[in-house]
């Protein structure tokens, strides 16, 4: 009875077999993920035949670039050396010789450490409203984009004083990441003069002219909103601040100047272009429109009828309108519209028409999280009796805009593949308007498809990361909000 | 209150604003900066090169004014404009003046309220095709496609040349002179058709030149110049007399390089008008004695301008032909200084 | 009784206009409505004295003057002789010709790859996903820059297509080789010519390209020349404003409107029949038959055929000219911009379309399967109908981006509206004012049709909840 003596019974188990050819490694996940149907197999076989058919076509020339060139003709000359006189091949030699016009168009090249800086900077700016008050990872971005940072100013040709200096800024800003998280929001706060004063130069007193007047009207707000309500002590403030920025604060800026001449050579707007350009077309009309967005969702959902009429109408204006028509009404019309011999720069005209594009956007994105917000907060605000911008400011506003992020941040995507556009009225974006500057130069005239790539491979990379971003960020908030 | 809020952000609106009045002599000099309007990008012409500089035969004349008004050549501000935008830049103020390929008719000079001072390149429309195709005259292009860039003058006088000779042609509209060139080279279109000089500045840059004919027929007169505001006279005559001093220059033998050698010796009234050692020719204009010395110093002379940018040493090539000094057989005759 | 006080007194005080919730609203409303009447005036104002300081006015009437210029694809009669205001109606169907278009290409290409994306197999969903996110991040005009420069570059010459004497020559001295008798007057045909191809090759002559789809349609790197149906035995016509209405199209489209009529009655009866019998009548012959054979039956009366392009010849059969000519010749500028843009926007509908679909509870398929339909089936009968509500509001802003993305058509000198008003003859007369807002009024009034009649079919689509 011990052991089983029965022939057909085992009295062992068998050794572990493979899988069958079918069931296992590649070819079982080519059948599964290929080959499981007909269709699935015509389908995989059609996409096989496209890609290589891609390959097939650019890998050559993508082979045959030529680096090292002083034109299209020697680039050709080059490529007719390594591969017979039938061949293509690109000529990146122009990209090695204009690269930084398509970065910075006609910013005078010893001053690129400014953008660079200033870029770094608005990407740690954004830190604390996506990350407010976390120290670890404002620690980890601030790091991050500071080392990115260097590496940029070492390749853009930064010398030691300047390197020094932005090493310096932002070893400050990681020592408040460190100390005080929380604090950050005050390198969001002064962006905004910031990068004016480090883009456009110029006296360092206007910029920070240009801030008091808004601590002004802060400190006028916040005395007089107890007495004369919300609106009313805004619109003082307004007045108060106005006052300052038109009357006094030149005067006591030249002053101060005069006293502590302190700035940084002064850049014309003309001298942007390429994605200098884009992105300060980009980010400054998406964070402009921002404040009009909310007044313009806000006013949408208002009950006045009057005031309801013109945010509406105003937002359907803006919505059925193409983006190039408000670029020409920048710079054909806006001559008609002002005050006789009034005249300012194309690109702080086209600035003001995008924002004014993109403010009927952020409105729609704005009022999308609005409706999002359950019934119950405003509810629950009526009942903590606040009044209309107390509880928008205070539960409204923080939970709907944070919603609002993810769309905001396609808003901005579509802007700025978007600023390409402002080529049609002359001015250099990086994608027709420096191109055509370097077509023109005799040396690379007839030059066609390397800066289409050059470009389409930066826009890529800038949108694609921001998407995936926005991506990431609008799983987070779904989180928060189950 | 709320209506000075409103107000006041008008007035800041008008603050951040500059002012082009009646007098734009007053308003460059105040500014110190001369506003050119240019081209945004025409090879030989006008184009920023790697470092930023403008160069080129249009950019020149917007140098040797400046040099003239303001004392340097390099207190320009260029503005790139568009077909579209040209014409509206000068006539708001935003450019004092366009040195942009563009051309003299009369419903620009008076419909558009323009006045173009003078011209500076006599050009004219042409044809361009490749040899296999086996056309020697532009009245054997019928049925053909053309490739024309869209907001010119050039598209008027395409239908207009072949609805006199009574031929068909499918019009390629392009967007600029760079895709033109491609389209053309790709085989697109069977001719291109735009002003002869820039036709030969294409020509000139595709690998198999020897295999591109320029047909024999100007279908059109083009006369380019530098345009001002109308109704500015006086600086009219300052952009119109700058650019003659120039072709006077070459007319009288004054280079860049002996200007101040000839200013020095030379005995001829003229050349001592024009230079300003006698007489006081700039202070009619509101201009200082050496205006036309500096002019001619700032890219030397109509000559010198046309060699360096767009004549037969350069790879463009383009040969006098009518803009040669009238003495030579060409067209460019500037009025006596006196 | 001592309970009801009378009311306090209203006594109106000026600061109730702030504080009074009742007067807040109309005092801020009468603030606004100042602010904004004080703006446009201003604006008014301004533009008055601007055009009187420039010495200019505000006048329509150049829409009335001869244009002189010429537009290579025009939908209605237009020569350079026509007026300015015909030029722009020509852009603005040259405009609504490739909107409409591309919405429905778009939604075709978007809602595929939608579904494809979550496809099972791995290299379609991936090569799905490349497509969107290339598309989504890289700036429309390049696409649109690309797209053209793709046909322009990769399509042979028209005169790739010629037949040139000594193709002739060879032709005929083959088939005389080959034992046939040819008379002198013996026109030797492309396909001929084509035929022959290896002997050609074989003589050093490089043989013709040929028309693709039979030798019908021919696409060179111009445009696309495809044949044109023509009537022998039209009905006639009559003009409306100059653009010609013909009878012969009417009838076909009034034809057709009752077939669909009739076969839907029918299907509506066999729907009836279903009910009550729990068996459907096979029907779909009949519905075709009803729909395809009266239009047929007046296509042959009215004497349909089709004009093939092709090169003229001489009576040898040599092509002469430059260009292919007759059939229809759809510019390539018009092809890109309809790719590009139905590509661009096509992923941008692919990403509503996969959200619509995801937002659809797995239950629902697992119903579907349970009932025992296939997925292909599952997919169109069960997940997209839900899916669509979702899907409709996306796609009716991607609609009109489309629309307004047209204008980006001149990169690659579509002339469209923007084109010809916005573009030429603006350039042309210098009244950019004019052509301004009249070009903006245009396209203002075009989205507001396009977001009614798409909300319309949004209503129409929503769950209808008792």
């Amino acid at each position: 009875m011990t052991e089983s003596s029965i022939a057909f019974a085992r009295t062992e188990m068998l050794p572990q077999q493979e899988p069958p050819l079918s069931e296992r490694g590649i070819v079982k996940w080519l059948h599964e993920n290929l080959f499981s149907g007909w269709m699935n197999s015509i389908l995989t076989l059609l996409g096989l035949l496209s890609v290589f058919l891609i390959v097939k076509r650019a890998l050559p020339w993508l082979l045959y670039g030529v680096w090292d060139a002083n034109s299209l003709a020697e680039c050709r000359e080059a490529v007719a050396a390594m591969a017979g006189p039938d061949a293509h091949g690109a000529c990146w030699a122009m990209i090695r010789e204009r690269w930084h016009q398509f970065l910075f168009g006609f910013y005078p090249m010893d001053q690129y450490w400014r953008p660079v800086l200033a870029f770094a900077l608005m990407i740690v700016a954004l830190a604390p409203v996506l990350y407010y008050g976390l120290r670890r990872i404002n620690m980890l971005m601030v790091g991050i984009v500071g080392v990115l940072m260097v590496l940029a100013l070492i390749g853009v040709g930064t010398d030691a004083a300047h390197l020094l200096v932005a090493v310096g800024v932002f070893a400050a800003i990681f020592a408040v990441a460190a100390a005080a998280p929380t604090k950050l929001v005050w390198v969001t706060i002064l962006f905004p003069a910031v990068g004016f004063f480090l883009l456009w130069g110029g006296s360092v007193w206007g910029p920070i002219g240009a801030l008091a007047g808004f601590a002004i009207f802060g400190a006028v707000w916040s005395l007089l909103q107890k007495k004369l309500g919300v609106v009313v002590a805004a619109g003082v403030g307004l007045v108060v601040a106005a006052m300052w920025w038109l009357v006094v604060q030149t005067k006591v800026t030249t002053v101060l100047h005069e006293f502590l001449p302190a700035g940084l050579p002064s850049v014309d707007s003309d001298q942007f272009g390429g994605f200098l350009l884009a992105f300060v077309i980009g980010v400054t009309a998406i964070a402009a429109s921002l404040p009009l967005g909310i007044l313009l969702a806000l006013g949408r959902r208002s009950d006045m009828l009057l005031v309801k009429t013109l945010s509406v109408g105003f937002i359907e204006f803006i919505r059925g309108v193409p983006l190039i028509t408000m670029l020409f009404v920048a710079s054909l019309l806006l001559q008609y519209f002002l005050p006789p011999q009034t005249n300012f720069d194309l690109i702080l005209r086209v600035i003001i028409l995008v924002t004014l594009f993109a403010s009927a956007y952020i409105a729609e994105v704005i009022r999308g999280g609005l409706a999002a917000l359950p019934r119950g907060q405003y509810e629950a605000a009526d009942a903590l009796g606040l009044d209309y911008w107390q509880a928008q400011r205070l539960i409204i506003m923080p939970q709907a805009l944070k919603i609002s992020i993810p769309g905001i941040v396609s808003s901005f995507i579509g802007l700025f593949k978007d600023t390409t556009l402002v080529a049609l009225v002359g001015l250099a974006d990086p994608l027709q308007g420096i191109t055509k500057i370097v077509r023109a130069d005799i040396n690379w005239k007839g030059i066609y498809w390397e800066p289409l790539i050059f470009v389409g491979v930066i826009f890529f990379i800038v949108c694609f990361s921001m998407s995936r971003y926005s991506m990431y960020l609008e799983r987070k908030l779904k989180r928060d909000h189950r | 209150m709320k209506r000075s809020v409103f107000l006041g952000t008008l007035a800041g609106a008008a603050l951040l604003a500059g002012y082009a009045s009646a007098a734009t002599l007053d308003d460059v000099k105040a500014r110190g900066v001369l506003n050119c309007g240019v081209n945004t990008g025409l090879t030989g012409f006008g184009a920023p090169d790697a470092t930023g500089n403008y160069t080129g035969f249009d950019v020149a004349i917007c140098k040797a004014v400046a040099a003239a008004v303001l004392g340097d050549a390099s207190k320009v501000k260029y503005t790139p404009t568009t077909g579209e935008t040209r014409f509206t830049a000068l006539a708001s103020g935003e450019v004092d003046m366009l040195a942009r390929n563009s051309t003299w008719t009369y419903s620009r000079d008076n419909d558009l309220k323009l006045d173009f001072v003078a011209v500076n390149y006599y050009d004219g429309q042409g044809f361009m095709v490749k040899k296999d195709l086996g056309v020697a005259s532009a009245k054997e292009l019928d049925g053909a496609t053309v490739c024309i860039q869209t907001g010119t003058t050039t598209e008027l006088n395409l239908a207009d040349f072949f609805k006199e000779n009574n031929i068909t042609y499918t019009p390629v509209t392009v967007a600029d002179d760079a895709e033109a060139q491609r389209q053309y080279v790709a085989g697109a279109c069977d001719a291109f058709t735009t002003d002869a000089s820039g036709l030969a500045a294409t020509r000139a840059t595709l690998p198999d030149a020897e295999n591109h004919i320029i047909l024999p027929e100007i279908i059109s007169k083009e006369p380019l110049g530098p345009v001002v505001r109308h109704g500015d006279n006086n600086w009219g005559d300052i952009v119109r007399w700058t650019f003659y001093a120039l072709v006077a220059a070459e007319e009288m033998g004054i280079t860049s390089a002996n200007v101040e050698e000839v200013a020095g010796s030379t005995q001829n009234p003229e050349v001592k008008r024009l230079l300003g050692l006698e007489g006081d020719l700039g202070a009619m204009m509101g201009l200082d004695k050496d205006w036309g010395k500096r002019a001619i110093a700032a890219s030397g002379n109509y000559g010198e301008i046309f060699a360096a940018n767009i004549g037969e040493s350069t790879p463009i090539g383009l040969a006098r032909g009518l803009n040669a000094l009238w003495t030579q057989g060409g067209l460019q005759y500037a009025p006596p200084f006196r | 009784m001592a309970y009801v006080a009378e009311a306090p007194k209203e006594s109106f005080r000026l600061s109730m206009l702030i504080y009074d919730t009742r007067f807040r609203s109309i005092t801020i409303q009468v603030i606004v409505l100042i602010l904004a009447l004080l703006f446009v005036g201003w604006l008014t104002d301004n533009t008055i004295k601007n055009l009187a300081a420039k010495d200019k006015d505000i006048n329509f009437s150049f829409l009335w003057n001869r244009a002189g210029y010429d537009i290579d694809q025009q939908l209605i009669p237009y020569t350079n002789d026509s007026t300015h205001g015909r030029a722009a109606v020509v852009g603005l169907l040259n405009t609504l010709v490739v909107a409409f278009f591309g919405c429905i290409l778009a939604t075709i290409i978007g809602v595929f790859a939608g579904v494809l994306r979550l496809s099972n197999n791995w290299l379609v969903a991936r090569i799905m996903t490349v497509y969107v996110e290339i598309f989504r991040n890289v700036p429309l005009l390049l696409w649109i820059i690309l797209a053209f420069t793709v046909f322009s570059e990769t399509r042979p010459e028209p005169k790739d297509y010629k037949i040139t004497a000594p193709m002739v020559e060879l032709v005929k001295q083959k088939m005389t080789e080959e034992g046939e008798t040819l008379p002198p007057d013996f026109k030797v045909t492309p396909r001929m010519v084509s035929s022959y191809a290896d002997e050609l090759e074989a003589a050093g002559i490089e043989p013709p390209q040929t028309e693709i789809f039979f030798g019908t349609v021919a696409v060179t790197n111009r445009g696309s020349n495809i044949p044109m149906p023509l009537l022998s035995r039209p009905l006639g016509g009559f003009e409306v404003a100059g653009v010609p209405i013909s009878f012969s199209v009417l009838a076909v489209f009034a034809l057709l409107a009752a077939s669909i009529f009739v076969s839907r009655k029918l299907s509506r009866r066999a729907a009836a029949i279903q009910e009550e019998t729990g068996v459907r009548p096979v029907i779909w012959w009949k519905n075709l038959a009803i729909i395809v054979l009266p239009v047929s039956l007046l296509l042959w009366a009215m004497g349909l055929h089709w004009e093939i392009p092709g090169f003229a010849t001489d009576e040898f059969g040599v092509s002469k000219g430059f260009n292919i000519v007759g059939g229809i010749n759809v510019a390539h500028s018009f092809t890109a911009l309809l790719i590009a843009l139905s590509l661009y926007t096509g992923a941008y509908i692919a990403e509503a379309v996969r959200g619509g679909i995801l937002a659809i509870s797995r239950g629902q398929t697992e119903a579907a399967y349970a009932l025992g339909l296939r997925p292909g089936k599952t997919m169109r009968l069960v997940i997209l109908p839900q899916a669509l509500r979702v899907i409709i509001p996306p796609l009716i802003s991607q609609y009109l981006n489309l629309t307004k993305n047209t204008t980006l058509g001149m990169a690659i000198s579509y002339l469209d509206l923007k084109g010809t008003l916005g573009g030429i003859t603006l350039n042309q007369t210098g009244r950019e004012l004019e052509c301004m807002l009249l070009m903006m009024l245009i396209y203002l009034i075009l989205s507001l049709i396009i977001s009614s009649l798409m909300n319309v079919f949004n209503t129409a689509m929503k769950l209808k909840e008792r």
